[in-house]
């Protein structure tokens, strides 16, 4: 229940960071919040030969607005994220995500960048940034490259980053006013990684739905972007009988594995229950 | 210790120093080397939140942070909760309301719940009971600590 040993570095700018990791080569984890990483390395599952902290870097922590864009410098911490008024506006969705992150007490340490770069198929962040169709920014000793959502997840716990990379900023497209957004989750407890979530986020116009958009967590290895399923109701509007189509058809696009927390056949299950009701609350938030 | 470290941080507003491997987590660093011993240590995996602290302000785990990390921070522990001989009114409401039974969990529920209410000076009873959720009670003592902390966010505002 103790880290084993290890070389500890709280590098002051990323230039430094970026070096240490490729004298490590590959041997090197990067401690961003900590709130997953630092249980691994107590219950001794990741044993790595050093710590690269950027929690020195300070320069890593921003929100800002840039070209329809909300951008999230990766050390933001997801209390900042809950508490701002930017996000509030212009991404309701993530704040409301934010508030299914944790407790207060993980969202104090835990950042934007870690929680999206550790690749938790059962945490919220990914799951709006598929929905919202959002990138990262990594920086490695090329330069800088952007990863669509679509392109970042590769596995449980896998993204395509390099291990000599750094993700270094989270954008995610800001959304229009009028819309309507929902994140449903079912948990075991309060602050429980999901055993499903959906998140969703609809443009109405008039009886029609000019955009939607969902995505999954915890129903399946990576987050799954439901597009066949948006695609009925920005065909068919946002009736009843849409939404309960859509719902239908998110469980046929997932590919849950059963574990130790719910069987696949229960996790396709809540897919479709939880689009339902993100769906409906969702349609309920864009008509205020 | 030949990669041992100096940290120097101020605890409760006492400015301390003390020397420690970079693995030694921060509940440690509190009780072995520094003697303050009001911080439980419990899941040792960031579960129970009996070992919560305040770092900078805000509430947060010590056994999933390190030592050397909250080098130059200013830290809040249980310790430090009492002003002038005079109980804080959380704990104060903590024992007017039974708010603990073994006390295992108190020092974490304690400095939980003093972020909780900085930020939300008055909570409902739904808010409570989400904030506390970041600390396990076994005694299933769970009422009479959302009583307590609405009666200390009423004598606090």
């Amino acid at each position: 229940m103790k880290p084993v040993k290890f070389d500890y570095h709280a590098p002051a700018s990323l230039d430094e960071a970026l070096a240490l990791l490729r004298r490590y080569g590959g041997d090197a984890k990067i401690l961003a919040g900590g709130q997953s990483l630092m249980p691994l390395l107590n219950f001794r599952l990741s044993r790595p030969a050093a710590l690269v902290d950027l929690n020195r870097i300070p320069s890593l922590a921003y929100i800002e607005e840039h070209d329809g864009q909300v951008r999230f410098g990766a050390m933001t911490r997801q209390r900042m994220i809950e508490f701002s008024p930017l996000v509030a506006r212009r991404l309701p969705l993530l704040r409301e995500a934010t508030k299914w992150v944790g407790h207060l007490p993980i969202r104090t340490r835990g950042t934007i960048g870690g929680s999206i770069a550790h690749a938790d198929p059962s945490a919220e962040y990914p799951a709006v940034l598929t929905a919202l169709d959002g990138e990262v920014v990594a920086r490695g000793p090329k330069g800088e490259r952007v990863v669509k959502a679509k392109d970042l997840f590769v596995t449980y716990l896998t993204t395509s980053l390099e291990p000599d990379e750094i993700l270094v900023e989270v954008r995610l497209p800001a959304t229009d006013a009028g819309a309507g957004f929902a994140l449903e989750e079912f948990a075991r407890r309060h602050g429980d990684f999901a055993i499903v979530a959906i998140a969703a986020l609809v443009v109405p116009d008039g009886a029609r739905c000019r955009a939607a958009r969902l995505a999954t967590a915890g129903a399946g290895p990576v987050p799954v972007r439901l597009r066949a399923a948006e695609q009925i109701l920005e065909r068919d509007g946002l009736t009843d009988a849409a939404i309960d189509a859509a719902a239908g058809r998110a469980a046929e696009l997932v590919s849950p594995d059963s574990d130790i927390h719910a069987s696949a056949d229960y996790r396709r299950h809540l897919t479709a229950v939880l689009t339902r009701r993100a769906l409906r609350r969702a349609l309920k938030v864009a008509h205020g | 210790m030949a990669d041992a470290v100096t940290v120097r941080l101020t605890v409760n507003g006492v400015e301390r120093e003390g020397r420690c491997e970079p693995r030694k987590l921060l509940a440690d660093f509190l009780r072995e080397d520094l003697g303050l011993t009001g911080t439980h240590v419990g899941c040792e995996h960031g579960i129970c939140g009996a070992c919560t602290i305040l770092i900078d302000g805000e509430a947060a785990r010590s056994c999933i942070m390190l030592a050397v990390q909250a080098d130059g921070a200013e830290l809040l522990t249980i310790e430090g909760l009492m002003r002038d001989g005079k109980l804080h009114p959380l704990q104060e409401a903590f024992r007017e309301h039974h708010g603990l039974q073994c006390g295992f969990c108190t020092p974490g529920m304690l400095m939980t719940a003093l972020d909780l209410l900085r930020t939300n000076p008055s909570p409902t009873e739904a808010e409570i009971r989400e904030g506390i959720s970041a600390v396990l009670c076994r005694c299933t003592g769970y009422h009479g600590i959302v009583r307590a902390v609405e009666a200390a966010a009423r004598k606090m505002r």
